[in-house]
């Protein structure tokens, strides 16, 4: 197990110093120097600036510097906001975003997973075939549109929410619905699925002769064994969750990490940019880890080893 | 009444006792069918999939010859008929439909009076083409009072014999035509992408499973590395880099997107390749490139079709999602997803202008969706019946 993790670690970390790299040159070979809008300066005051922020020096030294750097976690300067580091901007811009993140996918798993069991429970019945239908719309309509109607309905006609920014506890909840609905419904798709199959095997059918109440068959015996399987569709959740938050953050108009890139890249802020696509490939690479690892705990079934991929 | 009931019962004549004999009793009763045919069959039952075809094919024709329906061009900007409230004939006289070419707004003030002109002002102090109905009196208190005010715009302008089918945007381009041109832009990246992905993934993950070996070994390790970049990452960085446009919303799309397709083929080749029939074409001395194409590939076809239907609108919401975030398409062309993203800005004014490219999208990536299902229950040999 724990060879298994540290090899898993060692290649994180390889596949970390690639993506960095690229990322490295890429900003390097993009047109454009955070001086080039400053025509005022004169040639030496130019050559000082860049001297001070070590852009004079040949590439091969700026990308050491930068790699070292990195791994101190400076990020670089942002050419948008005066001197600021990036690293400072994203850990301002941090807590809106897992905020909104850890909640949507909580609640979108857990109304999810009530909403595939409800469906498995009353099969074909009607409440079936809404929970079914409620699955489908879900995993099919944009998050941007659903939050366009979240926003329409419960902020300017109704008035329940508040249409945007970041502030109390309401303005959380609507990002949070609009973010979760995703979740919910691939949750809820494939609850359902297993759910039905588990209702249909054999252990189950020996666990009705034995005589088990009904809530002990669905919650002990069948929910247990249909979530297993949930655990792998997590990664691919929690990165679909990192895609909506880009979009929901500038809808609702969140200070969060997503907002800021969107932002950046309509400003051209390179470093901002690069530091949050690096960002977000860290969050990418620990969350896949740390479900496969996670699935191994709830699983005892799997056993992993050094080999094997 | 028992005579009438002999009157309509056959005629003993009729019946002629049936002959059992050896090779009849033998006999099949049901038709034989092959897979693809069973799948068909089981396909075609599946009536919300049936319907999601023939609704995708008429946006498919729609996206193609819709734009010719008026003489309005993807980029006729005027600005004298900027942001016109969607009017179609024949529907203009329904007013359930809010295709009459009026706007409609609930306008609030300390009473009646200054609601009204909160309205007049909002709609260009227009005030003859206003009609304006008191929703509540109000009591003087801030904001009590409530008029709903319906601006005849196109009578403003004088345009009545214009129609702009869906309105037009803030630059006046009709809205009918951007629609079906971003419509045609996103269904062509979607299908563009799907096959690339389909045409690498194949063939990648075909050899790989097929020869193994050494040749699986390196071909999966350069897949493990690809797979562990995040595509999001990959997509950011190159629309980044190039020029925002079709041909680099394809490329950001497929340089990762083949990987899934390539596992899932590769993964299915493996299982089928020691099958008998396999060997049985190999001692017959078929050369391997013909037993990949012939015999392996038709029985491997239903889980890529699948997995091509699913790529289709998860490219349609890629693109969507990359020109909403301003990375992809770049006005003045148009996509669903710039579309949207330039409704939203006037979400609160113009409903219209976000509604009907937000409908449009949902709907095809709803019917994608139920494609997918339908086939996937198809190529399903628990679901034939």
């Amino acid at each position: 197990m724990l060879r298994y993790i540290l090899r898993r670690v060692f290649y994180m970390a390889i596949t970390l110093f690639i993506i960095a790299t690229i990322t490295f040159f890429l900003m390097k070979l993009l047109p454009g120097s955070p001086l080039s809008a400053e025509n005022k300066l004169s040639e030496s005051q130019q050559e000082v600036i860049l001297a001070k922020y070590g852009l004079d020096d040949p590439i091969p030294v700026q990308y050491v510097n930068y790699m070292v750097g990195l791994v101190q976690g400076d990020l670089g300067i942002s050419f948008h906001f005066d001197n600021t580091p990036v690293t400072q901007i994203l850990l301002n811009r941090m807590p809106p975003s897992l905020i909104l993140g850890m909640q949507a996918l909580i609640f979108g798993t857990i109304a999810g997973i009530l909403f595939g069991l409800i469906a498995a429970i009353y099969h074909n019945g009607w409440l079936d075939y809404t929970s079914t239908i409620i699955a489908v719309l879900g995993t099919s309509i944009p998050s941007f549109v659903f939050a366009g109607i979240l926003q329409w309905y419960l902020a300017t006609k109704w008035e329940v929410f508040p249409v945007a920014l970041w502030g109390t506890y309401a303005h959380t909840v609507l990002p949070t619905i609009a973010l979760a609905i995703f979740p919910m419904a691939t949750a809820a798709r494939f609850t359902r699925t297993e759910m039905l199959e588990v209702l249909g095997s054999d252990y189950i059918m020996t666990a009705r002769a034995k005589g088990v109440t009904e809530p002990g068959i669905i919650f002990k015996h069948g929910l247990r064994n249909s979530l297993i399987p949930l655990v792998t569709v997590m990664g691919p959740m929690a990165v679909s969750l990192m895609t909506g938050t880009l979009v929901i953050e500038k809808i609702f108009a969140v200070p969060g990490i997503g907002e800021q890139f969107v932002s950046s890249i309509e400003v051209l802020d390179y470093p901002t940019i690069m530091g949050t696509t690096l960002l977000f490939s860290v969050l990418f690479i620990v969350i896949i880890l740390v479900i496969d690892i996670l699935y191994v705990f709830i699983d005892p079934r799997i056993r992993l080893t050094g080999g094997g991929s | 009444m028992a005579t009438n009931q002999q009157k309509h019962e056959p005629p003993k004549e009729l019946f002629v006792p049936h002959e059992r004999k050896e090779d009849t009793s033998e006999k099949i009763t049901k038709p034989s069918r092959s897979f693809f045919q069973d799948a068909r069959r089981t396909f075609f039952k599946n009536k919300s999939a049936v319907l999601s075809i023939i609704l995708m094919i008429i946006i498919i024709i729609l996206s193609i010859i819709g734009p010719y329906f008026n003489d309005y061009k993807m980029d006729g900007q005027d600005l004298s008929r900027a942001k016109m409230p969607p009017k179609v004939p024949v529907i203009e006289n329904l007013p359930f439909f809010g295709m009459d070419g009026t706007l409609t707004s609930e306008f609030k003030g300390d009473d009646v009076e200054e609601a009204t002109q909160n309205a007049v002002m909002r709609y260009d102090n227009n005030e003859e083409f206003i009609d304006i109905k008191v929703l509540s009196e109000g009591d003087g208190s801030a904001d009590s009072a409530e008029v709903s005010a319906t601006y005849n715009i196109y009578e403003a302008k004088e345009m009545q014999d214009e129609y702009f089918w869906l309105g037009t945007d803030q630059l006046g381009r009709d809205q009918w035509t951007r629609i079906w041109l971003g419509a045609r832009v996103s269904l062509i990246i979607a299908f563009v992408a799907a096959a690339i992905d389909l045409l690498i993934g194949v063939a990648y993950g075909g050899i790989s499973g097929y020869y193994g070996g050494r040749i699986d070994d390196i071909l999966q390790r350069i897949l493990e590395i690809l797979i562990g970049i995040p595509n999001l990452v990959v997509i950011f960085l190159l629309m980044i880099i190039l020029q925002p446009g079709i041909t680099s919303i394809v490329l950001a799309l497929t340089i990762t997107g083949w990987t899934g397709m390539a596992r899932i083929v590769r993964g299915e080749v493996l299982k089928q390749k020691n099958e008998e029939y396999v060997l049985a074409a190999r001692t017959l001395g078929q050369s391997n490139g013909k037993i990949i194409r012939k015999h392996l590939m038709p029985n491997i076809a239903g889980i890529i079709i699948i997995n091509t239907m699913f790529t289709i609108p998860n490219a349609i919401f890629f693109e969507a999602f990359l020109s909403f975030i301003g990375l992809g398409i770049v006005p003045p062309e148009a996509s669903l997803g710039a579309l949207v993203d330039a409704g939203f800005k006037v979400f609160r004014l113009y409903p219209y202008m976000v509604f009907y490219p937000a409908v449009l999208i949902s709907v095809i990536m709803i019917a994608f969706n139920l494609i997918g299902d339908g086939l996937r229950d198809a190529f399903d040999p628990k679901m034939h019946k």
